[in-house]
């Protein structure tokens, strides 16, 4: 029998790897399934987070925006297609009476051009709320806070 | 392409025609041309937009920026007032100012201790009266003569600009008649900053002036409102250049006077039934905040301030060149103080319609290194910029290039790359 902490860790990791392998594969309609319906997702740079501005790359307040988001992305934007491949690390935890968890980790995106250049597109860190829902973990917010002072040409894909 | 300013008479135009209808390519990138608008632009006889007085509000204040692609630091003084000098050391060149933001009395070169003051004044340097055996500087050392290189600084409602030139007229001048109205109407009370977003796109920066000044592009590039079935109804537009030499300008698009500001309560926009439907619509929303409402407000102020207004999200976009084939685009977000707490969130929500990630911009950048791309080669051949080219007059159609046209009449008069030409004999 594994620690209980052990076992959250593993569920975490398991939540994590599903996020990075829905982006890393192109299936950006599974995206919003992994957030609650009142949820959060933002992208900000460090540079105003850590002065207490507000003003995000990219800011969600509900699933809806975010499937807005993802038919945007199909249908509407144009934008060279993104390879990503995210790299995640350095999680840690801590689960409130609750069970709402409050997480960190740090990530690297490499993303590779029609070109063939893979260069690393975005470093950052996640700063995450999860629960517990009926069909298992999900994101109650998921702030991407990249320390990479500028966005290479444009940001379309989420992080 | 490369000698085409310096060295001999050129071959050829780089601009063929004198309505600035055609555009030679390798303006986009040569090196010399470059060199030369750092020259004749950056440190010629224009304003350049550093920042908000906003963002410095406190004495020791700071913000590192660039004018063209020489570093300065803009700063509020002890005394209250705004200065800006060259961030580089007057003893041996090093950056001064190593941070992007701070609050500082006095500015210390790491290299060898020389330190300055806010207005770039030179305080101190280590050893100078020498220390036992070491004679210290020259007795002919005068520090007066080695303050960092200070430039002239002017604030218009709140905008930070800054200038190397000596003969460039005051800023609400430089601005101009026509275009003054239109930064007053967005800078018409008390601003709070709300943080900036950079992209850095691998073209020329003029490429995004064009951009900015293109309301032909609109409906056919971002096609985010045509996938979602939006339909503006009973839009006015106007594209007014600066009179004197063109090079800033405004593109607006607003509601027919006529028109019962009622309508608009759903964000001025109606959709059809079939196809694509935003779930979330509360981005398009518009709140008004203007005496007309106006969905789009899109004014340049050469050589590097975009002014924005989108819906109700605002913008100081800051354009900085970065070599030929490169520039940095610094979207500086803010609100009015007195904004409610519905409308400061309705601003951070509509944020999503612009910057890198936006849903009406994200594909500018995309073009603008399409065409970086396919100009790179041939730099004698020429854009084709004809829109509306027989009714240069006309300032109510999106369907346009006429403020293109006259950027690069403007830039020309500035530049005088054709007065190598026949100039260059004279």
């Amino acid at each position: 029998m594994l620690p209980e902490t052990l076992l959250l860790r593993l569920e975490l990791m398991a939540l994590s790897d599903l996020y990075t392998s829905i982006l890393d594969n192109d299936r950006l309609e599974d995206w919003p399934g992994m957030f609650v319906d009142d949820c959060l997702y933002e992208i900000i740079p460090r540079e105003n987070e850590e002065m207490g501005l507000p003003a995000p790359v990219m800011l969600c307040d509900n699933i809806r925006m975010l499937r807005d988001r993802v038919v945007a992305l199909r249908h509407a934007n144009i934008y060279e297609k993104v390879a990503y491949r995210h790299m995640v690390s350095g999680l840690e935890f801590t689960a409130a009476e609750d069970g709402t968890i409050t997480a960190t980790s740090s990530y690297v995106v490499v993303n590779t051009s029609l070109a063939g250049f893979s260069e690393v597109y975005q470093a950052g860190s996640y700063r995450d709320i999860i629960v517990r829902t009926e069909m298992g973990l999900r994101y109650k917010s998921r702030r991407c806070v990249f320390d990479t002072l500028k966005v290479q040409t444009l940001l379309a894909v989420p992080i | 392409m490369n000698g085409t300013v310096k060295g001999a008479p050129r071959r050829r135009r780089v601009f063929p025609n004198a309505d600035g209808s055609r555009v030679s390519y390798e303006v986009f990138s040569s090196q010399d041309i470059y060199d030369r608008e750092q020259e004749r632009i950056y440190r010629g006889p224009t304003w350049s937009f550093l920042g908000f007085e906003a963002e410095i509000p406190n004495p020791g204040d700071y913000k590192a920026s660039f004018i063209g692609d020489t570093p300065v630091v803009m700063v509020r003084a002890e005394d209250g007032t705004l200065a800006a000098w060259v961030n580089r050391c007057a003893h041996r060149g090093a950056m001064v100012c190593r941070h992007l933001r701070g609050n500082a009395l006095t500015f210390n070169c790491i290299y060898h201790q020389w330190s300055f003051g806010t207005k770039g004044n030179l305080q101190g340097v280590p050893f100078r009266r020498g220390q036992k055996d070491a004679t210290g500087m020259p007795k002919d050392f005068d520090p007066a003569k080695h303050n960092l290189r200070q430039l002239r600084v002017e604030s218009f409602r709140g905008l930070v600009f800054a200038t190397f030139s000596d003969s460039v007229e005051d800023l609400a001048t430089y601005i101009g008649p026509e275009m003054r109205p239109f930064v007053e109407r967005i800078f018409h009370k008390p601003i709070e900053y709300l943080g900036c977003t950079r992209q850095y796109s691998d073209s020329n920066w003029k490429l995004y002036m064009e951009n900015v000044k293109d309301p032909y592009h609109a409906s056919l590039l971002h096609l985010f409102h045509t996938t979602f079935n939006i339909f503006r109804v009973g839009m006015k537009a106007k594209c007014i250049p600066d009179a004197r030499h063109g090079l800033h300008s405004i593109i607006y698009v607003a509601k027919n006077d006529e028109q019962n500001a009622s309508e608009y309560k759903s964000g001025n926009i109606r959709s059809y039934d079939d196809g694509f439907k935003l779930e979330d619509d509360s981005i398009l929303a518009m709140h008004q905040e203007y005496e007309e409402v106006t969905t789009n407000h899109i004014q340049p102020i050469f050589p590097q301030l975009v002014i924005q207004q989108i819906h109700n999200t605002l913008v100081a976009r800051q354009l900085l060149p970065k070599g030929p084939d490169h520039f940095e685009l610094i979207f500086h977000f803010f609100g009015y103080t007195d904004d409610t707490p519905e409308l400061r969130r309705l601003r951070l929500k509509q944020a999503n319609l612009v910057g890198p990630a936006g849903y009406i911009s994200m594909e500018d950048t995309e073009a603008t290194e399409l065409v970086q791309r396919g100009t790179a080669s041939d730099g004698d051949l020429t854009s084709v910029i004809e829109m509306s080219r027989a009714a240069p007059d006309e300032q109510n159609t999106l369907i346009s290039e006429s403020l293109v046209r006259r950027f690069w009449v403007g830039y020309e008069a500035l530049m005088q790359l054709d007065g190598t030409l026949s100039g260059a004999a004279a």
